[in-house]
C-alpha cells in the first residue's frame, strides 16, 4: 500500500515538475469566490455526495432516489474531462441520522454538492451543517414547506429541492377527499416527523376550508407496531377518511390494523408519497386494497421518462423503480451538473476550479430546465419543483397503484 | 421508634415519594376528567382493554425468556429480542410458500402448526447457540461482561438477518379462519386477539408447571439458588443452562407467532421494541419470577392501550398516543417506587431467605 502511495506521489511530483518546466506559464487561478472554491486535480473525479435513507425499513425511498442520481451521472459521463464520484451517508430518515450524515459530509471539503436528504426531519438538522460547509444541497424528496419558505429560519442558502412542497400535496389530498370520496369527516395521524406533521396539518387546514370536519388529529411513534389502540380511539368520532401521510413500515401496519378495528372497517384510508412503495403493498397484504396515496403525477412526466429513464433503470438496477422520487433525483442531478458546467473554470493542465457561491447562484438561476418531472425553474429560495399531484389507489397484491384522480 | 424512622427517611426518599404522588395525581385527575367528558363509551374501553391484553400476551411470552434466564444466570440476555425476531422472520418464508401452494388456507391448522414449530425451533436453536458461543466462555467473568456481549450479539443477529433476508418488510399471508370476530355476550372480539390471549395464558401455565413440577424444573431452580452447590449435588449445570436458554428461546418463538397474528409484518428490526417492553414487563412483575413476568406484561399491555386515552384525553392533551410509551414507563416508575423489587418480586426473596 505504502509502496503504491510512494509511486503515486513520485509520479505526481514528476508531473508537476514537467508541467511547470515545459508547460506555458498559465496564470494561476485565483479563487475570488466569497465562500471558497473546490479544486479538482487533473484526472480526479468531481466529488458529489448523497445523504439519503439507504438502510432500515424505509430504505426503498432513499435507494430509489440514489438510483435516479446514478442514472443521471452515468448518462452525463464526464464533465470537462473529469469523472463524477458519488459517495454518501445514511440519513436514517430521522433527525439523529441527519445529524450524523450532515456532520460526516460537512467534514469532507472535496464535496461539491450533496443530494438529499430523503426526509424532511433529517433535512432540518443536516441542511444547516451542509450549507455552512459551503456545499449546494438539493433534495429530491424533502417536502416540508418551511425548508424553502422565504425568510424562514429553516431556509438555508445553497438548499434547493426538486420535490414539491407539502402545501400543494396536502391541499390536493383534501381536494380529492371532498371531490372524489365526498367525505365530510376525516381524521389524521402523523408520526411526529416533520414531513408527516406538516402534511397532516396542511391537509386538515385545507379540508376544513372546503367545509369538512376533522374529528381527531392523532400522532404515533413510527417505531411502534401496535396502532390498534390509537385507531380504536379514532373510531367514536366516525371519520369517513383517515389520512396518515407517514412512512412505509408504520403506514403498512396502520393500513392492516385499521381494517381490523371495530368501527373503522369501511373507512377510506389515505397516505401520501412516502407510502408509494412495493413494501407497502407487501406489508399491508390484502388490506392494501383501496388504499389511496397522493403522489407526484407520473403521467405528467416527460416522454423521456418512459423511453429512456425506465429502461435505463431496469438495465442498471434490474427492477422497476422501487419508490417515487427517482425522477426528481435524476432532475436534481442534472441541475447540479449543468450548474457545475456553467461555473467551473479549467486550467490548461485540466485542473478544475468550482467556485461555491457562483455554483449556488447558477443553480438558483435555473430556468426552464426540461426535466423528467416537467419544466423546472428554481425560485430564489430553492423551490425547483413543477408540482402536479395525483392520487393513486392500491389494489391487493398489485404494484404500482393505479391513478384515480384527477 | 420515631427517631429511627426519621433517620431512615432521606431526602431522596422524599423526592421519590413526591414524584410518585404527582404521577398518582395526574393519573387519577386525568381519568376522572376523561370519564366525565364521556367522549368514549363503554364499548371503546372494552376494545382498548382487549387490545392491551393481547399485546400483553405477546410481551408475556418474550418476558418469560428474560425472566428465566435471569433467574438462572442472574444476567440480562439483551439478545433475547433478536431471538424473538429470528423465529417469525424465518417462518415467514414457510408461510409464504404454503400460501403460494394454497395449503395455507385449505389446511389452516396444519399450516399454523408447522409455522409455529419452525419458529419455536429456530428461536430455540439460536438461543442455545448464543449461550454456547457468546455467554458460556464468559460465565465466570464480571457481570458487566456478558451484558455487553449480549448487546453485541443483539446487533450481530439483527444485521445478520438483514444480510440474509434484506431490510424490507415481509408480510404473513392472512389466515381466513382467523378473520372476523367471535361474540362473547354482546361484545364482538377479534378472533386473533382471543387466540393470542388464550395461548399466552396456556403457555405461561405450561412453563410454570415445567419449572415447578418437573425434575428438570427442580434442577433449574437449584441452579438458580446456587450454581456451585447444585453442581456438587450432581446436577449438570451446563445442561441446565442450555435447557433454560432453549425453553426461553422456544417461548420467544411462540411469542413471535402470536405477534404476527396481531401484526403480520416482519422485518429485521422488529424485535427491538417488543424486547424492550418485555424486559420492562419482567422487571415490573419481579424479574426471575414466572407468574410475575406474565402479570407485568399484562399490566404493561393494558397501560399502553388504555393509558393515553384514559389519563391524557380528559386533560385536553392533543394526540396522546404519541406519549403511550412515556405513560407506560411513568407508571412503571410509580410501581417501582412502591414496590422496588417488582409486583411479585418480594415473594421470591422471602422464600429464598
Amino acid at each position: 500500500m505504502s509502496k503504491r502511495l510512494l509511486i503515486v506521489f513520485s509520479a505526481l511530483i514528476l508531473a508537476t515538475l514537467v508541467l511547470s518546466a515545459c508547460g506555458p506559464q498559465a496564470s494561476a487561478y485565483e479563487c475570488t469566490d466569497s465562500i471558497g472554491c473546490v479544486t479538482v486535480a487533473p484526472g480526479d473525479p468531481i466529488h458529489l455526495a448523497y445523504a439519503m435513507v439507504i438502510n432500515g425499513p424505509d430504505a426503498t425511498l432513499g435507494i430509489d432516489s440514489r438510483n435516479g442520481v446514478e442514472i443521471a451521472i452515468a448518462e452525463k459521463g464526464q464533465l470537462l474531462g473529469h469523472d463524477f464520484q458519488l459517495t454518501g451517508e445514511d440519513d436514517g430518515c430521522s433527525a439523529e441520522g441527519g445529524q450524523a450524515a450532515g456532520t460526516k459530509l460537512a467534514a469532507d471539503t472535496t464535496i461539491v454538492a450533496v443530494f438529499g436528504t430523503s426526509c424532511s426531519s433529517a433535512a432540518r438538522v443536516a441542511v444547516p451543517l451542509l450549507s455552512q460547509a459551503g456545499f449546494v444541497i438539493i433534495s429530491a424528496s424533502n417536502t416540508a414547506p418551511d425548508l424553502t419558505l422565504p425568510g424562514n429560519e429553516n431556509n438555508w442558502p445553497g438548499y434547493l429541492r426538486t420535490a414539491h412542497s407539502d402545501t400543494f400535496q396536502g391541499a390536493a389530498a383534501a381536494q380529492f377527499a371532498v371531490d372524489y370520496l365526498h367525505a365530510t369527516k376525516a381524521a389524521t395521524i402523523h408520526d411526529g416527523s416533520l414531513y408527516a406533521e406538516s402534511l397532516a396539518n396542511q391537509f386538515a387546514e385545507s379540508f376544513k376550508g372546503l367545509g369538512g370536519t376533522i374529528t381527531a388529529q392523532e400522532a404515533v411513534d413510527p417505531n411502534q407496531t401496535d396502532f390498534k389502540s390509537v385507531l380504536t380511539s379514532l373510531a367514536p368520532g366516525g371519520p369517513e377518511l383517515i389520512y396518515y401521510p407517514i412512512f412505509i413500515k408504520a403506514g403498512a401496519l396502520i393500513t392492516r390494523q385499521a381494517k381490523e378495528t371495530t368501527g373503522l372497517e369501511n373507512v377510506a384510508l389515505m397516505g401520501a408519497d412516502g407510502m408509494f412503495s412495493p413494501d407497502v403493498s407487501s406489508g399491508a397484504g390484502d388490506a392494501s386494497e383501496g388504499l389511496y396515496v397522493s403522489s407526484p403525477d407520473l403521467s405528467a412526466f416527460s416522454a423521456k421518462y418512459s423511453t429512456f429513464f425506465l429502461p435505463k433503470y431496469q438495465e442498471m438496477f434490474g427492477s422497476e423503480p422501487i419508490s417515487i422520487f427517482h425522477a426528481h433525483a435524476y432532475d436534481a442531478a442534472w441541475i447540479v451538473m449543468n450548474a457545475i458546467e456553467k461555473v467551473a473554470v479549467q486550467d490548461a493542465d485540466g485542473t478544475l476550479h468550482i467556485p461555491r457561491q457562483a455554483l449556488r447562484d447558477a443553480m438558483y438561476a435555473t430556468t426552464g430546465y426540461d426535466g423528467l418531472t416537467g419544466k423546472l425553474s428554481c425560485s430564489p429560495t430553492g423551490d425547483c419543483a413543477n408540482p402536479v399531484i395525483a392520487v393513486y389507489e392500491y389494489h391487493a397484491g398489485e404494484y404500482p397503484p393505479v391513478k384515480v384522480w384527477p | 421508634m420515631l427517631r429511627t424512622l426519621r433517620q431512615r427517611i432521606t431526602v431522596a426518599d422524599i423526592v421519590v415519594w413526591i414524584i410518585g404522588l404527582a404521577i398518582a395525581f395526574v393519573v387519577v385527575y386525568g381519568s376522572i376528567k376523561t370519564l366525565q367528558a364521556g367522549k368514549y363509551d363503554a364499548r371503546v374501553w372494552i376494545d382498548l382493554t382487549i387490545t392491551g391484553l393481547a399485546l400483553g400476551g405477546v410481551y408475556a411470552l418474550i418476558a418469560l425468556g428474560y425472566t428465566i434466564v435471569y433467574g438462572v444466570l442472574k444476567m440480562i440476555n439483551f439478545a433475547h429480542s433478536e431471538i424473538f425476531m429470528s423465529g417469525p422472520f424465518t417462518a415467514v418464508f414457510l408461510a409464504l410458500a404454503l400460501n403460494k401452494s394454497g395449503f395455507w388456507n385449505s389446511h389452516p391448522f396444519i399450516s399454523i402448526l408447522l409455522v409455529t414449530i419452525l419458529s419455536a425451533v429456530v428461536s430455540s436453536t439460536l438461543a442455545i447457540l448464543l449461550e454456547k458461543i457468546a455467554y458460556r466462555p464468559l460465565r465466570n467473568a464480571p457481570r458487566l461482561v456478558p451484558l455487553i456481549t449480549a448487546i453485541g450479539a443483539s446487533f450481530f443477529l439483527q444485521y445478520a438477518f438483514r444480510g440474509f433476508f434484506g431490510s424490507g418488510l415481509q408480510a404473513y399471508p392472512e389466515l381466513d379462519i382467523l378473520k372476523g370476530t367471535w361474540t362473547f355476550g354482546t361484545i364482538p372480539v377479534y378472533k386473533t386477539q382471543v387466540v393470542v390471549i388464550v395461548s399466552a395464558l396456556i403457555m405461561m401455565l405450561i412453563l410454570y408447571g415445567f419449572v415447578m413440577l418437573t425434575k428438570m424444573g427442580k434442577a433449574m431452580r437449584a441452579v438458580s439458588e446456587d450454581k456451585d452447590v447444585a453442581g456438587l449435588m450432581g446436577i449438570d449445570v451446563d445442561r441446565i443452562i442450555s435447557t433454560t436458554f432453549a425453553v426461553g428461546g422456544a417461548a420467544a418463538g411462540l411469542g413471535g407467532i402470536l405477534y404476527i397474528l396481531l401484526f403480520p409484518v416482519v422485518h429485521f428490526f422488529m424485535g427491538f421494541i417488543p424486547g424492550l417492553k418485555a424486559f420492562t414487563a419482567a422487571v415490573l412483575g419481579g424479574i426471575g419470577n414466572v407468574p410475575g413476568a406474565f402479570l407485568g406484561a399484562m399490566i404493561l399491555g393494558i397501560l399502553e392501550a388504555v393509558g393515553p386515552s384514559l389519563f391524557l384525553n380528559g386533560m385536553g392533551i392533543a394526540a396522546p398516543y404519541q406519549l403511550k410509551d412515556a405513560i407506560a414507563f411513568t407508571i412503571l416508575v410509580f410501581i417501582l417506587i412502591i414496590r422496588p423489587s417488582g409486583i411479585l418480586g418480594e415473594r421470591i426473596t422471602q422464600t429464598k431467605a
